[in-house]
């Protein structure tokens, strides 16, 4: 059975507690709800047994410090998931911010989509988000002993350490970049209607 | 008195032609009995989703072909098809038909070398050259359209890149081969790329027949894969598996079917589902699946035959005009000069595309916050999930088994490590 997406916003709307909606959106085909921290544990639930969404097939985390060059106002980090129901052959995009910014907690989803545990290491590795209740959250893409977080928008492309082999001491060795990053095409925002568009 | 027995830990790759690339495999071992798969991934880490945030749309789109080595063309499907959700560009009829011909020509290029790999991995060695065989002929059409037999980066955002040629690329006379064995060979090359593909499709059902004589009843090849990495459709549905992972287990799934894009309503094709979900099943499916992408193929080469017309939108705030236009007028000029320098400005807002991938659900989520370059981009990886089932999969199987299992789920590290 095929759901349409006001049939699940309406649904959405029924079973999730008021206080677990921070914000419903659809745009392109798809619908965007934020959910807060503090009620994704309970909605996470609500989701996967009322509402069917027995798969989560992604999640994601952004930084959102840089976006539009700086106008961002809102919490830095979020996880964004991707929920699917193959019952309903629907999907929901779920948004969640971290509180805090200086230390990025939310729960873990873990226990709730199996699936979802690799996934939530890669988002710990590359931008620092702490999924509590996580059975292994270790590194998984980085290097072993790698430190930072590569994709957060402070960390250079060109990152801060390279590796060579060094004749001298017979090993690889790891040395600081001697490499000047360069963005060959600028980014720009172009105002509304640039260009009669 | 019987012997001590010790439990050890072993290191499988990261250089082992059986981890399918760069797989550091740590297994803890009770005897010959797995109890515990520990994968250890990142070592083709290139960081792509960092890189593309720094690089316009049309920069990234060759990094896409460089994911999934194997089947290129799916990968950047799923890209553009997110720009275009964003922008809001529609897909010219024809572009789309092209789009999904190479998809499936995509499809068997990708079940031909897993094919290929899985039979190596268990023992059958005739297989791999059979599939390599076939692989050749679908390369040739990569290079007539893009002038790339691997990574083609063919699609754009708003259609592909060139219409289809009207010749196919000839072999050439050596030292080894003389005129009449070059004229034998590229005796069905000398019409067009559709000649060439129907002739293909014409040929491909006996070849596929070729490799079921090989392993369909062969006793070792079921000894290897019958009951092996068992997969119940609960389980593989909680997993986040897609694809033949999926359909394996008996789960009626896919994408081209349940949530069509562009020209797949209109083909007529089934989709193939296992009953036992173990890795013989897998096997099945994906062989299944070969023969219904030539189906398909058969289907657009007859529409393409038809239906002449534009390949790419005609907006040049998305795509290039024609060089002749570029070279004659002004404003043609300055659109090409915007266009290549600056690049598309997409707007604000975020999308997920997905495409079922030979592999699975390969999906973009893009970021744009209006820019000339996505604000975030994130690669949905099939075979990353799938590589995360391992340790589920592979737990009190035998370690030979293990061989098996990787190579039933149709590992490529481009895409998992990104």
């Amino acid at each position: 059975m095929t759901i349409t997406l006001n049939t699940l916003v309406d649904q959405l709307r029924a079973s999730l507690p008021e206080a677990a909606i921070g914000a419903l959106k659809v745009a392109f085909d798809e619908v965007t709800v934020e959910i807060p921290a503090a009620q994704w544990q309970a909605a996470s639930l609500i989701l996967r047994d009322q509402l069917h969404f027995e798969g989560c097939v992604d999640v994601c985390g952004v930084d959102y410090s840089a976006y539009q060059d700086g106008v961002w106002e809102g919490p830095r980090f979020a996880a964004v998931y991707h929920l699917l129901s193959y019952a309903n052959n629907v999907r929901l995009r779920v948004r969640v911010y971290c509180p805090d910014d200086d230390f990025p907690v939310i729960p873990s989803m873990v226990e709730v989509w199996p699936g979802l545990n690799w996934y939530e290491r890669e988002a710990f590795d590359l931008y620092g988000i702490v999924f509590e209740g996580h059975p292994d959250l270790r590194r998984i893409l980085t290097d072993y002993g790698f430190v930072g977080h590569p994709f957060r928008k402070d960390f250079p492309v060109s990152g801060y350490v390279e590796m060579r082999y060094d004749p001298e001491q017979g090993r690889v060795i790891y040395q600081p970049v001697t490499i000047e990053p360069r963005e060959i095409t600028p980014r720009i925002i172009r105002e509304e209607n640039y260009g009669g568009r | 008195m019987a012997a001590e027995i010790r439990n050890y830990t072993l290191n499988f790759g990261p250089q082992h032609p059986a981890a399918h690339g760069v797989l550091r495999l740590v297994l803890e071992l009770d005897g010959e009995v797995v109890e515990r798969a520990d994968p250890h991934i990142g070592l083709l880490h290139r960081a792509t989703e960092k890189l593309a945030e720094s690089k316009t749309f049309m920069q990234s789109l060759p990094y896409m072909d460089r994911l999934d080595y194997v089947s290129m063309m799916a990968n950047e499907h799923a890209y553009v098809m997110a720009i275009e959700k964003l922008a809001g560009i529609q897909v010219p009829l024809r572009a789309q038909y092209i789009r999904v011909m190479f998809d499936e020509i995509t499809r068997i290029l990708n079940h031909l070398l897993w094919i290929g790999s899985h039979g190596l991995d268990c023992g059958a060695m005739t297989i791999f050259l059979y599939a390599f065989r076939e692989r050749e002929d679908l390369m040739d059409c990569y290079e007539a359209v893009s002038g790339a037999r691997m990574h083609a980066a063919y699609y754009r955002p708003g259609g592909v890149y060139r219409d289809l040629p009207d010749t196919m690329p000839q072999y050439q006379a050596s030292k080894v081969r003389n005129a009449a064995a070059i004229k034998k060979l590229n005796s069905n090359r000398e019409g067009s790329l559709l000649d060439f593909i129907e002739d293909f499709t014409n040929r491909f059902p006996t070849y596929v027949d070729e490799y079921e004589t090989l392993l369909t009843d062969n006793r070792i090849w079921k000894q290897r894969t019958v009951g092996i990495g068992v997969l119940t459709p609960e389980r593989a549905k909680a997993l986040g598996l897609t694809g033949a992972m999926l359909r394996g287990s008996g789960v009626e799934w896919d994408l081209r079917k349940k949530q069509p894009y562009e020209v797949y309503d209109r083909l007529d094709f089934d989709i193939p589902v296992g009953r036992n979900g173990d890795c013989y099943d897998r096997y099945l499916v994906r062989v299944e699946e070969m023969r219904q992408s030539n189906r398909i193929i058969k289907q657009c080469v007859e529409w393409l035959r038809k239906n002449p017309g534009p390949v790419i939108v005609d907006d040049h705030k998305v795509a290039p005009p024609s060089r002749l236009d570029m070279k004659s007028n002004m404003e043609e000029l300055i659109h090409h000069f915007k266009l290549f320098t600056e690049g598309m400005h997409v707007p604000e807002g975020e999308a997920y595309a997905a495409i079922e991938h030979p592999k699975g659900e390969f999906g973009i989520y893009m970021v744009s916050d209006g820019a000339n370059k996505p604000y975030r981009l994130k690669i949905r990886a099939p075979g990353f999930a799938h590589l995360a089932a391992l340790d589920e999969m592979a737990r009190g199987h035998m370690l030979a088994d293990v061989v098996a299992i990787i190579g039933t789920q149709d590992i490529v590290f481009g895409e998992i490590d990104r």
